[in-house]
Order: C-alpha cells, then sequence, then structure tokens
C-alpha cells in the first residue's frame, strides 16, 4: 500500500474486502461478548447463592 | 490455573491481531492476479483452520469424557462448540466475499464448500442436541458422540479438493514449499497465530462459565 | 476386561463405524461429487445437446476470441490430452484469463462445440507479489479490468 486512497479502495475490491473484515469482525467481538457475559451470569448466579446461604 | 493464563491469552491475541492485520491489508504486497482483492485470505484461512481445530478439540475432548468418565472433559466440548461455530461461519462469508469477485460465483455446490458447510450443521447439531436433554449426563453424550462421528468429516474437508474435482483450489500452506513469498506469507502466519490465541482465550472463559453453571452446587465454586 | 477399556472400543467402534460407512457413502456417489468432468472425461462420456454438465481445464494460451462488439467469446478448454472449443457470451470473472483454468456450465452443440451459460475461473492456489512478477517476466501483467472490461468488478 502506497496511500490511503489506495488502502480504502482496495484496488476496486473495497466492496468485497471491506464487508468480509466487517463480517468476520463483527462476529469474532460478538463471540467474545457473549462468551463474557455467559462468564458474568455465572458468577452472578453463585454470588447470589453464597450470599442466600449465609442468611 | 486458566484465570492466570488469561491475561497473557488476551496480550497475545491483540497484539498478534494487530500484527497481522497491518501486515495484511498493508505492508503485504498486492497479488499478481488478485490484486488488492487476495488479503480476504488473511481471515479466511484462519477462520477455516479454526473452524477444524475447534472441532478436533471437541472430538478429543468427547472421546476422553466418554472412555474415562471425565465431566470436565465434556465442559471443555460444550464451552468449544459455540466459538467453532462462529470461525465457521466467518469462513463461509468471508470465502463467499472471494468467490464472487475471483471464481464469478458466491457459492458453488463443489466438495470443500459443501464440506465446510455440514461442519456448520454439525456444530448446530451439537449445541442443539446436548441442550435438548433434560438430564445434563445424557446430553453430555449424545453430544460426545455426534462430536466423535463428525469428526469424519474433518479429512473430508481437508482432502475434498484432491480426492475429487472441485471449484475451491488445493492447498497453499504446504510443508514442502509453499507457493507464495515470505511477504505475503507472513501475515498468514500471525493471523493464524492470533486467531489460535482468539480461541484459546475464550475458550478459558466460557469453560470457567460452563463449570460454574454444571457445578453450581458445589461447595469449592464459593471460593471463586 | 474392565469397563473403561470397553468404553474405549466402543468408542473406536463408533469412529470406525462412522470412517467406513462415510467411505462408502462416499465411494458410491463419488461421480456426483466431481464438481466438474475433464475434457477427456467429457469426450468419453459421448455427452449429448440435452446433457447439461459442467467442463474444467486450462484456457488453452492463444485460442482466446472475442467477438466485436459483442460480450461472445471463443477459447478451448484443454487438459493438455484432449480439448474442447467452447463458446460464450456474457461476464467473465477477474482471474478469467489464457493459461489459467476455468470451468464452464453448458452442453455440447451437434457441432462438437460447448455451449456455456455460465464461466467460473479457477484459482491455481499460487501467489505472488505483482511487482516481482512483472520484474521476473519482464512484462505488465495483464490486469483483470484491461483483460475483460465487461466485467464490472475491480481491476486498476
Amino acid at each position: 500500500m502506497d496511500s490511503w486512497h489506495e488502502f480504502w479502495t482496495m484496488g476496486g475490491y473495497a466492496r468485497f474486502v471491506w464487508p468480509a473484515y466487517g463480517v468476520a469482525f463483527v462476529v469474532l467481538l460478538g463471540s467474545g461478548w457473549a462468551a463474557h457475559r455467559g462468564l458474568r451470569r455465572a458468577l452472578a448466579r453463585v454470588a447470589s447463592r453464597v450470599r442466600g446461604g449465609r442468611r | 490455573m486458566a484465570g492466570r493464563a488469561t491475561p497473557w491469552l488476551i496480550g497475545l491475541t491483540l497484539v498478534l491481531m494487530a500484527a497481522g492485520l497491518v501486515g495484511g491489508l498493508w505492508l503485504a504486497p498486492p497479488d499478481y492476479q488478485m490484486g488488492d482483492g487476495f488479503r480476504i485470505i488473511y481471515i479466511h484461512v484462519p477462520s477455516a483452520l479454526l473452524s477444524m481445530v475447534v472441532f478436533a478439540v471437541m472430538a478429543v475432548a468427547s472421546a476422553v469424557g466418554l472412555i474415562w468418565r471425565i465431566r470436565m472433559a465434556h465442559a471443555v466440548t460444550a464451552a468449544a462448540a459455540p466459538i467453532g461455530a462462529a470461525f465457521t461461519f466467518i469462513a463461509l462469508v468471508t470465502g463467499a466475499l472471494w468467490g464472487k469477485p475471483m471464481w464469478g460465483t458466491y457459492w458453488v455446490w463443489d466438495a470443500r464448500l459443501t464440506s465446510e458447510l455440514i461442519l456448520l450443521f454439525l456444530y448446530f447439531g451439537y449445541l442443539a442436541l446436548v441442550h435438548a436433554f433434560p438430564d445434563r449426563r445424557t446430553g453430555d453424550q449424545a453430544g460426545a458422540i455426534l462430536a466423535i462421528v463428525g469428526a469424519v468429516d474433518l479429512p473430508i474437508i481437508h482432502f475434498s479438493v484432491q480426492w475429487w474435482t472441485t471449484l475451491h483450489q488445493g492447498a497453499t500452506l504446504k510443508l514442502s514449499g509453499t507457493p507464495m513469498p515470505v511477504s505475503m506469507l507472513w501475515p498468514l502466519l500471525v493471523m493464524m497465530l492470533a486467531f489460535l490465541c482468539y480461541f484459546a482465550w475464550l475458550l478459558m472463559v466460557r469453560l470457567r462459565a460452563e463449570i460454574l453453571r454444571r457445578e453450581y452446587r458445589a461447595r469449592w465454586v464459593e471460593k471463586i | 476386561m474392565t469397563p473403561r477399556r470397553q468404553r474405549t472400543l466402543v468408542v473406536i467402534g463408533i469412529l470406525v463405524g462412522a470412517g467406513i460407512g462415510t467411505a462408502v457413502a462416499l465411494t458410491a456417489f463419488s461421480g456426483n461429487l466431481l464438481y466438474y468432468y475433464t475434457p477427456t472425461q467429457a469426450l468419453s462420456k459421448n455427452l449429448g445437446p440435452k446433457d447439461v454438465f459442467r467442463l474444467g481445464g486450462l484456457v488453452e494460451k492463444g485460442t482466446v476470441e472475442r467477438k466485436a462488439g459483442s460480450l461472445t467469446i471463443r477459447f478451448i478448454v484443454t487438459d493438455n490430452r484432449n480439448s474442447i472449443p467452447v463458446v460464450f457470451t456474457g461476464i467473465l470473472p477477474n482471474l478469467f484469463r489464457a493459461g489459467q483454468g476455468v470451468i464452464v456450465n453448458g452442453h455440447m452443440s451437434n457441432r462438437g462445440v460447448f455451449v456455456a451459460n455460465q464461466v467460473l475461473a479457477k484459482h491455481d492456489s499460487d501467489y505472488m507479489p505483482l511487482k516481482l512478477y512483472n520484474k521476473e517476466n519482464g512484462t505488465r501483467y495483464t490486469e483483470p479490468g484491461q483483460m475483460n472490461r465487461g466485467a464490472g468488478y475491480g481491476g486498476p
């Protein structure tokens, strides 16, 4: 790559390259988010049980 | 153990991913036939590789779980499945977006593409199956059998381009003489490692959640 | 036999069984798994105008002819043993060029010409920087945009 213009246009392939990268990173980030949400929920569930048990 | 390894995995993933993206999208020279369009390789090949590695991990964990009756092993399979499905989906979509300008079509029913689509359905089938039983144990065992039987698809995907005539080209990454110069190759290898680290990271996270869910009643869980 | 060994055998049995079953099925249907026929395979089958099939091979160098003022193109597909002339009207994919792999869908005409309704280009799994190619070959590589102006995709 020699210029930002070249980078964004991808030699005319922008409408294939950028959606491909877009989809990939949306799915990767979504997958990471879902994993962390699952862990948070599982931790919260255990925490509420521990608190409830002591009462 | 998992907790201590995770910061390293996060750091490694981010560094490798950044290096791979700069290398693949900026530093690597355009291909003589495909121009800049070939840059899709830097996400397509790593995700396709991981789609198969993850299923192999699931099959091995399932076999261990069935043979030695280790519940942890089934938890590994269950934790890996959603991540593997995501990689498979990315491989199929990026492949379609690459195929359109180069081959002239988004999709064909050749052996490589079809067997990779079957892999996606195997992931979906596994996820549906393990949750279909009220009893977790039965679900684990049914899922483990599906993962082991489904592993038969892995050599089919890999060798499909040799066994049959396909539109998809043969392998570029070979132990003996890769037809790709280093300037184009290194970002690919870096991205493959980045995807692998990301999988390991997410597997740790999902595995912890899976164990907490399964051992909900156990005493030791309280210490976490 | 210990229960564990028994379970090991069951797991191996499942894998072997599934493997053999799949192998048998794939062998039985292997003809359908071929995405295309090579010219040699196609000629040996004596396919008529009613048989729609896919033909795959290399575009023979120096045989690509364009009809002026139309999208009709003629070329010869070869597997280096046999070859079949092909005629096609329409838009070509970017990787289509002489000497490269191609898969065409259509049927044989009575005069032994393959009439294609779709042309797909096959990639050869080789990658090389454009600048290096130009340096090694002393010429500028025919870029997709120059090769098929009707394509509509990319090409500088």
